[in-house]
C-alpha cells in the first residue's frame, strides 16, 4: 500500500469521524423522533465506515467483521424492530420542552467534545503510540453526547436513541485501539443492544398505553387511579 | 503588471456581466422544478435596464444616507472581486489589499449601509427587515469567524490564494474532515447570507415575512437598480469564494496568458451552474423556517463550523 493511499484512508476516517460527531450533535438536538432516528441509522453508517476504512488500513479481516456487524444490526434490524415493538405514532411525536432550550443544550454539548479530548488523547497514547487517528477523542465526545441526550431529552424514543447513540461512540473509540477483539464479543455486543431496543421497545409501548403520553421526563411521581392523558396532543 | 491589472479588471467585468445571469438562472430552474415555464434567463438584465431608465423618487424625509447607499452597496462586491481569485490561481494586482477576513469586511460595511439606509426612510417595513437581516448578521457573524479561524488552522493563513492550494495538495486533504465540515459550515452561511429559503425566501411579496428584500422596498430608479445590482454581485461574489477558494480550485487559469484567462471565464460559470443545481434542490426542498428558528439554523452551522476545528485539533 502506498503512502498516498494510506493517508487517503486515514483521511477518509477522520472524515467519517468528523460526520460521527455531527450526527452526535444532531441527536442531541433534533426535536422530532423520526429524524432522531435517521440521525441515529446515519450515525451506524459512518461507524461501519470507519471501521471498514480501517480495516482497509491495517489490513485486518476483523474489523470488516465489526462492519458487516454494524451494518447489519443497527442501520436494518433496529428501526425494523422498533417500527415493529413501539407505537407507530411515536415517529412524528415532537418534544416541545427539553430539559434545557437547544442552544445551551448544544454549547453543553461542545465543552463536553473538548472534554472529550482531553479523556482521549492520553488514553490513546496510553494503548500504543501505533494510530493516533481522531477516533478515540470523537468516540467519547459521541460517548458524552449520548449521555447529555439521556441527561436533556423527555420523549421516550429520543431516550433509547442516546442510550444507542452512546454505544455507537464506545464502538467508535474500539475499532480503533482494540483492533483484534475476539469476534464473539462484537456479536455479543450487538445483540445485547438488539435486546435493548427490544425490552425499551415493548416498555414504551406500555407505558404510552398505560399513561397516555412517552415524555418520561415528565413521569416523576406514581398516581393511581385510571389513565389520564396528558402532555402534548392531549385534551387535558 | 500592465496584464495583472488588466486582468484584475477582467475580473470586475465578468462579475458585474454574469452576477445577474446567475440569478436569472436560478429562478428559471426554481419555477420549472415547480412545473412552470418561469422568466427568461435574461430577465434580471432587462429588470435593471428598465430601472435605470425610469424615475427615482427619493423620499424628502431622508438623509444623505438614503442617496448614498446604493452606490456602497454596488461598490463594496467590486472591492472585493479584486482580492478573490474569481479567474485565477495567482494574485493578481490588488489582491496584496487585504485576505478573506478583509473581504468580509468590505462585504459587512455594504449590509451595514443598507440596513441603516432601511431605517432612514422611516417606512415600517425598512426598519422591520432592517432589523432581521441584523439579527441574521450578528448570529451569522460567529459562524465566519470561525471558519477563518479554521481556515488560517489547517492552511495557516487566509490569504485565498494560498488557501486554495492546501485543500488539493496532495489530493487526500480534499476528504480531511475539517475540509468537508467547513464546507457545509459555509454552504449553511451561503443561504443565510444570501437570502435564500430556509432562512429567507428570495420570490416572497409578502413585506411582514421579508427579510433581505424589505430593505430595498423604498429604492426605486438608479437607485433600486444599483441595490439589485450589488445584491447579485454579493451573491456571486460569495460562490466564488466557496467555489474557487473552499470546494473546488480547480479550472482557474494558471498562467498569465489572455486565453487561459479567458478559458477560465466559461469554467467558472459552468462551476457556479453546478453549485446553483445544487441551490435549486435544496431551496425546493426545504419549507422557510419560522424567525425564531433561524437561531437554531445558524446554531448548527456553529456546530458544524467548530465541530471541523475540533477534528483538526482530534486529528493531531
Amino acid at each position: 500500500m502506498s503512502d498516498a493511499t494510506r493517508e487517503l484512508l486515514q483521511n477518509l476516517n477522520a472524515l467519517a469521524a468528523g460526520l460521527f460527531l455531527l450526527t452526535a450533535f444532531g441527536i442531541v438536538a433534533t426535536r422530532q423522533a423520526r429524524g432522531c432516528l435517521q440521525l441515529f441509522i446515519a450515525q451506524s453508517l459512518l461507524l461501519a465506515a470507519s471501521a471498514a476504512l480501517l480495516g482497509l488500513r491495517f489490513d485486518s479481516g476483523h474489523l470488516y467483521g465489526v462492519a458487516l456487524v454494524n451494518l447489519v444490526s443497527k442501520p436494518i434490524i433496529v428501526p425494523w424492530l422498533l417500527r415493529k415493538v413501539a407505537p407507530a405514532e411515536l415517529y412524528t411525536r415532537r418534544e416541545i420542552d427539553q430539559a434545557l432550550n437547544i442552544p445551551i443544550t448544544l454549547l453543553i454539548a461542545l465543552a463536553l467534545t473538548v472534554g472529550a479530548y482531553f479523556l482521549g488523547v492520553p488514553l490513546a497514547n496510553a494503548v500504543g503510540p501505533g494510530y493516533h487517528g481522531p477516533n478515540v477523542p470523537i468516540g467519547i465526545a459521541g460517548l458524552l453526547l449520548g449521555a447529555l441526550t439521556l441527561t436533556v431529552r423527555r420523549e421516550a424514543m429520543p431516550l433509547l436513541i442516546g442510550l444507542l447513540a452512546m454505544e455507537n461512540g464506545a464502538f467508535l473509540a474500539g475499532v480503533s485501539i482494540a483492533r483484534d477483539l475476539p469476534m464473539l464479543v462484537e456479536l455479543a455486543i450487538a445483540t445485547d443492544g438488539l435486546i435493548i431496543v427490544f425490552i425499551v421497545g415493548v416498555l414504551v409501548r406500555a407505558v404510552d398505553k398505560q399513561v397516555g403520553t412517552t415524555a418520561v421526563g415528565e413521569l416523576a411521581s406514581l398516581r393511581e387511579g385510571p389513565a389520564r392523558r396528558s402532555g402534548p396532543g392531549a385534551d387535558s | 503588471m500592465s496584464e495583472r491589472i488588466f486582468y484584475n479588471l477582467l475580473q470586475v467585468v465578468v462579475v458585474m456581466a454574469f452576477a445577474p445571469l446567475v440569478s436569472g438562472v436560478l429562478s428559471r430552474l426554481k419555477e420549472m422544478v415547480q412545473s412552470k415555464r418561469g422568466p427568461s434567463i435574461f430577465q434580471p438584465y432587462r429588470d435593471l435596464w428598465k430601472l435605470f431608465h425610469k424615475d427615482e423618487i427619493v423620499s424628502e424625509d431622508s438623509s444623505w444616507i438614503f442617496r448614498f447607499t446604493p452606490y456602497v452597496v454596488f461598490v463594496t462586491p467590486i472591492f472585493v472581486v479584486l482580492l478573490i481569485p474569481v479567474l485565477t490561481s495567482y494574485p493578481l494586482f490588488f489582491a496584496f489589499m487585504g485576505d478573506m477576513l478583509g473581504a468580509g469586511f468590505v462585504l459587512a460595511l455594504g449590509g451595514f449601509f443598507a440596513a441603516i439606509a432601511a431605517v432612514d426612510t422611516a417606512n415600517p417595513y425598512g426598519a422591520v427587515g432592517a432589523s432581521r437581516t441584523r439579527m441574521v448578521g450578528f448570529l451569522a457573524e460567529p459562524v465566519f469567524m470561525i471558519v477563518f479561524f479554521t481556515v488560517s488552522f489547517v492552511a495557516g493563513s487566509t490569504i485565498p490564494y494560498i488557501v486554495q492550494q492546501k485543500w488539493v495538495t496532495p489530493l487526500a486533504n480534499f476528504f480531511a474532515p475539517s475540509h468537508v465540515l467547513l464546507v457545509l459550515a459555509f454552504l449553511m452561511l451561503i443561504l443565510a447570507e444570501g437570502g435564500r429559503i430556509p432562512v429567507d425566501n428570495p420570490s416572497g411579496h409578502f413585506e411582514l415575512a421579508m427579510i433581505d428584500e424589505s430593505k430595498s422596498l423604498e429604492y426605486s430608479g438608479r437607485g433600486f437598480a444599483l441595490v439589485k445590482w450589488g445584491g447579485q454581485m454579493k451573491f456571486f461574489v460569495l460562490l466564488c469564494v466557496f467555489l474557487n477558494v473552499l470546494v473546488t480550485p480547480w479550472g482557474l487559469a494558471a498562467n498569465q496568458s489572455l486565453g487561459a484567462v479567458l478559458l477560465a471565464v466559461p469554467l467558472v460559470l459552468l462551476k457556479i451552474f453546478c453549485f446553483v443545481l445544487v441551490l435549486v434542490v435544496i431551496e425546493s426542498s426545504l419549507s422557510k423556517l419560522r424567525l425564531f428558528r433561524i437561531a437554531e439554523f445558524l446554531g448548527a452551522a456553529f456546530i458544524t463550523a467548530v465541530a471541523a476545528m475540533i477534528a483538526q485539533v482530534f486529528l493531531g
